[in-house]
């Protein structure tokens, strides 16, 4: 039985102690994983990843977590069927290292590499093609896991549509995805053809992005925080596409060339960064001159993948120059028509000074079955908030209120404090969710974190006063 | 379940009818409509506190039976109060206290016992039980309500102040062996502070009130702070006392 030590997401608030157990790097996954999940005690059991999560999704208390990067193999690569067998624990970053050179790509990325693929189907992330693509889970062609109640499973979205939905974005509360089946593009380089625009304003930015999001695979928006009054909204807006063999340099054509992917990362961000290095001054030095670097419009510039997809990336644990205290991301979704709220909230949370970096803002297209899955239509924006700031707490309250009234959800990966009275109105198939979840574990021996926090995750709240969560059996 | 920003989930009060330590209950539950579990030996008195604290927000109020005086049943009290809030504890404040009076204990009588079997045993064998419970949870905070007595003990009033000195020992000791546990003591040390307990004293210099102690407990925690002090500024004052020579400092009045 391991010691405890304690765990935090990527935004690195809110510690808490579990014993943590390596899932075994040979012999048979599945049957690890199932005694595992059987040796459960009082606090349930929760599989883990990279710790890419902002918030607590990755911890569980007390408990028991297993650590899937151990289980890192690559299974098979089907160059005819375009698709990857690989194990839960192999990251993004493996994966396109072995694909690319094959013209393959992932269907979905976010925003870094260093995702496990049952990380990735966990919390259903997207990238910035979901308004064409849909999300990671939408391109999972099968999943295999344990469960609790329904031991081992093979889940496909046709053979088993209700426990493939409510596992994609599930987060991880309906078992342990050991291994998975993803599907990938074709592509013919790996670089990215990149049609840049600065825009002035954010209805510049916003109609540029109705306007012309459907002409590219990606498309999104990094709002400059900083800027107010009439310049509030202010964007570089990026749409690219996966750049062809002939648009390469001639001389850059052959395919070893233009199939070339190895990002070289890990500058590491010094441990010794103070937290008051990233204040309003600094940020809006830096964000001043970014935003004027931007040419009006650049159409056609090549950029290698990492650095289009993964800017992040390039700095190893960039999550500590928000300092000791760690910081948190804030990233909801508002219904089309729900501009003006967009809006005031971009507005307010500029107004208070809030300081983040940049903001990243985004169209989604439809959204797929999941009943917990994120992504629906409309617009999503995403911003980072350093802990720090002293009014956080209630200016977030307040605006979960605005999401919520306008129709829109945040995003649990992201979270790490929404008011847990809220979660039940922004995802209304909830309920639905707790039903299948309560078929494939109806102890709720899978717990994490952010299922005590937030205990609709458990089961209906019984009015004001939410108490957390207990599993079933115990006293 | 704590979140990133502080808002807690539920909270434990030993010592339930404590002014400082429903101060602090009061602040933690308020924003998120809390559960709060209030453990004291009058039932009558506790009870009225409850009502206070539904009234100022907080979400659900439960009362339980508890005595810093009887340690053997302390585990017992951290297991009833997981109960009745219903799932995990948040935040545990050790609130209770005596202050004795003084001059009667100094001359016999059995108070200079009872203060320093509430204000010390009590506190080593509710902390004990506290520590462990949270250990299990992996995570929580313990907030000890300590004093500036305890920081150097005065002539005036030694039994209370030594007292304090070893609660306050005894948590510092507590914090420390809880690193790595995902279970943080927070010591908060008060000067003077006007309430029912120390009503009809004149007030000593840098006097502070329960909702100034609860604010600053309230940062703390958030901060992730290992001590407290209320005001701020008796840091720096305590920081000279504890310096001054023993002539000098056993003439400082009450």
């Amino acid at each position: 039985m391991p010691e405890p030590r304690t765990l935090t997401g990527w935004g690195r608030t809110s510690p808490t102690a579990a014993r943590v157990a390596d899932a075994p790097a040979t012999g048979d996954a599945a049957a690890a994983v199932e005694a595992f999940v059987a040796a459960a005690g009082e606090r349930g059991v929760l599989a883990r990843g990279l710790g890419r999560s902002y918030g607590d999704a990755a911890q569980n208390s007390g408990g028991d977590v297993l650590d899937m990067t151990t289980l890192d193999r690559i299974v098979d690569i089907d160059l005819q069927r375009h698709e990857a067998v690989v194990e839960a624990g192999v990251d993004l970053d493996r994966i396109m290292r072995a694909v690319v050179p094959l013209g393959l790509w992932p269907m979905v990325t976010p925003g870094t590499r260093y995702v496990t693929v049952g990380g990735a189907i966990g919390s259903d992330v997207h990238g910035k093609n979901h308004h064409r693509d849909g999300t990671f889970g939408a391109h999972v062609r099968s999943i295999e896991m344990v469960t609790p109640a329904l031991g081992r499973l093979v889940l496909t979205p046709e053979s088993h549509p209700d426990e493939f939905w409510a596992t994609t974005g599930g987060m991880g509360l309906t078992g342990i995805v050991h291994r998975a089946t993803i599907e990938l593009m074709p592509i013919e380089t790996s670089a990215i053809r990149v049609d840049g625009w600065r825009t002035d304003d954010l209805d510049q930015t916003m109609s540029l992005m109705a306007e012309r999001d459907h002409e590219y695979r990606y498309s999104v928006a990094w709002i400059d925080c900083l800027a107010r009054g009439a310049s509030l909204g202010r964007s570089i807006v990026e749409f690219g596409e996966h750049a062809r063999r002939d648009e390469l340099p001639p001389g850059k054509r052959s395919a070893s060339r233009a199939l070339r992917f190895n990002p070289r990362d890990h500058m590491p961000a010094p441990p010794w960064v103070p937290s008051g290095l990233l204040n309003r001054f600094t940020v809006a030095a830096f964000n001043e001159l970014w935003y004027r670097k931007a040419r009006r419009r650049r159409e056609g510039h090549l950029v290698a993948a990492p650095a289009y997809f993964h800017p992040l990336d390039m700095v190893d644990g960039w999550n500590r120059i928000y300092g000791a205290r760690g910081f948190l991301q804030y990233q909801f979704v508002l219904p089309d028509g729900e501009e003006a709220v967009l809006r005031r909230i971009i507005e307010e949370l500029v107004e208070q000074r809030a300081a983040s970096f940049l903001a990243v803002l985004k169209r989604f297209g439809p959204s797929n079955p999941g009943p917990l899955s994120f992504p629906s239509p409309g617009w999503t924006l995403a911003l980072d908030l350093p802990v720090s700031f002293g009014s956080l707490a209630d200016l977030l309250d307040r605006t979960d209120e605005q999401v919520v009234e306008a129709g829109g959800r945040i995003y649990l990966a992201k979270d790490s404090r929404l008011r847990p009275d809220l979660l039940e109105a922004m995802y209304p198939q909830l309920g639905r969710w707790r039903e299948v979840r309560d078929r494939m574990d109806p102890q709720h021996v899978m717990s994490s974190d952010l299922m005590r926090r937030l205990p609709a995750l458990s089961g209906p709240l019984a009015g004001a006063g939410a108490s957390t969560p207990r599993r079933r059996g115990t006293p | 379940m704590r979140d990133a920003l502080g808002a807690v989930q539920s909270v434990l009060v030993l010592g339930g009818t404590s002014e400082i330590g429903l101060a602090i209950a009061e602040r933690l539950a308020g924003r998120r409509a809390a559960t709060v579990v209030l453990a004291g030996r009058d039932p009558e008195s506790l009870r009225a506190s409850a009502e206070e604290l539904r009234a100022a927000g907080a979400g659900r109020v439960e009362v339980i039976d508890f005595d810093a005086q009887d340690p053997a049943r302390h585990r017992d009290t951290l297991t009833e109060a997981a109960r009745v809030a219903g799932g995990d504890l948040d935040v545990v404040v050790v609130a209770f206290g005596l202050l004795g009076d003084q001059t009667v204990d100094e001359s016999g009588g059995d108070g200079a016992v009872r203060v320093a079997t509430t204000n010390y045993v009590g506190a080593v064998s509710a902390g004990l039980a506290a520590a462990d419970h949270l250990r299990r949870q992996g995570h929580g905070a313990i907030v000890a309500l300590s004093s500036v007595a305890g920081e150097r003990v005065r002539r005036a009033n030694f039994i209370y102040g030594s007292s304090k000195a070893g609660m306050d020992g005894f948590f510092q000791g507590l914090g420390d062996s809880l690193v790595g546990s995902g279970v943080s003591v927070l010591i908060v040390r008060p000067g003077f502070v006007r309430t029912r307990m120390t009503e009809g004293m004149s007030a000593a210099p840098f006097a502070t009130t329960a909702a100034a102690v609860a604010e600053a407990t309230v940062r703390g925690l958030r901060a992730g702070r290992e001590v407290v002090w209320v005001p701020g500024l008796l840091r720096v004052v305590f920081a000279v006392f504890r310096h001054l020579p023993r002539p000098v400092w056993r003439r400082i009045p009450s």
